[in-house]
């Protein structure tokens, strides 16, 4: 029988949704903390700062998925650090096969590039799907409010793109020729009248034009999210590829969770595998077809697999 | 019209600069930009559209562009 002095009593909901990552050294633990979209009220770092003081290691870990890690932590504080991170409105993440927190940019509040409200939606697909399990392994979910992608979408399990499509007035248009040199796409061409001459093709949808245009003559007529799926890195990276374009921001949790569903039953029976893997097996036909069913409108026409990512390492390859 | 040279002054130092030459006119006034092509080209118009002022025009030179802002009053 255990000394009733050296019993630890842990309460293990706390750690359903994972979080809590083995360190090096005995009884001690990587708290991972939930921060969607890494951004932080300055109450709640302080508080966070605080937690880390007390039970850490003297320092905190900035993870590549913006969150904040404390380091060290012994499991028998979990109860502990779990209330007095809650009393300051923190929560701790996830790891293992589930819907993990999702990653943004600063979105459009104040960033002169941003399009969309990346910022809003992952706070939404937290609050929705968060901690999901997927049954097979890890769905990473990102926001880059513009094409620029710092968050790099595309090497998300879904990662979502701000974009507009502009269209222009040409009675408003003074043919200041601002437009066209600042399209860094080459889809804004001057015609032989002076005035702008859009090649659809080329547009990226970065709204460039609309944000550069002095009277407004360009406008934003369609906002929302372009849509790539299957991205991942680690050993074997693959890089995500569209699905759909101009999906509404108010759609993208109803999106996430049918792609959910397709992974979930296309990989029962696989094991351990990412959807970007699922997809090179079943062919990207069968997810578009999965999508269309409920997006028609913003599912495209057809798209390519996952792009394999040569690593040159390992599998005798050089 | 007034001419501010900002070839060779990289960003954001050109955009800075471009500021604080408007704030020498009166609103309603133009002045003109010599702007680098690349990001100079690109960013300066947009910002000083996003600080209230009115782009007029963009013309090629050679080797860099002239744009054509008119001072907006508070």
């Amino acid at each position: 029988m255990a000394d009733d002095n050296k019993t630890t009593t842990i309460d293990l909901n706390n750690l359903k949704a994972g979080g809590f990552i083995k360190d090096q050294g005995k009884d001690l633990f990587t708290v991972r903390l939930r921060v969607p979209g890494g951004r932080m009220a300055v109450p709640r770092l302080k508080k966070i700062a605080e937690v880390a003081e007390k039970y850490g290691a003297g320092f905190v870990h900035l993870s590549v998925r913006q969150s904040i890690e404390l380091i060290n932590v012994n499991f028998k504080n979990f109860d502990a650090v779990t209330a007095e991170l809650g009393e300051g409105g923190q929560k701790v993440a996830s790891c293992g096969a589930r819907v993990r927190v999702p990653t943004a940019c600063g979105g459009c509040e104040y960033n002169p590039n941003g399009l969309v409200d990346t910022q809003a939606a992952a706070l939404e697909v937290d609050r929705t799907l968060f901690g999901t399990p997927t049954d097979h392994h890890k769905f990473k979910v990102s926001f880059a409010g513009c094409p620029f992608d710092c968050p790099k979408s595309a090497t998300n399990d879904v990662g979502f793109q701000g974009a507009i499509w502009p269209e222009l007035d040409l009675d408003d248009c003074i043919s200041c020729g601002l437009c066209t040199k600042s399209c860094s796409e080459g889809a804004i061409e001057t015609g032989e009248d002076g005035k702008p001459a859009f090649y659809p093709d080329r547009c990226t949808y970065c709204g460039d034009c609309v944000k550069v245009c002095p009277t407004d003559a360009w406008k934003s007529v369609k906002k929302g999210y372009t849509v790539r799926i299957g991205g991942k890195w680690g050993r074997h990276p693959l890089v995500g590829t569209l699905f759909a374009t101009f999906l509404p921001e108010d759609r993208v949790v109803e999106f996430i969770a049918a792609v959910l569903g397709w992974y979930k039953e296309k990989a029962a029976g696989l094991g351990r595998i990412r959807i970007g893997d699922v997809i090179l097996k079943e062919g990207p036909d069968a997810l578009l077809t999965h999508l269309r069913a409920t997006f028609p409108e913003y599912v495209v026409a057809k798209t390519i697999p996952p792009q394999v990512i040569e690593t040159q390492v390992g599998k005798g390859q050089l | 019209m007034k001419t501010i040279d900002l070839r060779g002054v990289s960003c954001p130092t050109n955009f800075v600069k471009a500021k604080l030459a408007l704030e020498m006119v009166d609103a309603g006034e133009g002045v003109e930009f010599l702007l680098d092509d690349g990001e100079p080209v690109k960013n300066v118009p947009r910002s000083l559209k996003g600080e209230g002022h009115k782009p007029l025009g963009l013309k090629e030179g050679d080797g860099y562009y002239t744009l054509t802002i008119e001072k907006v009053g508070e």
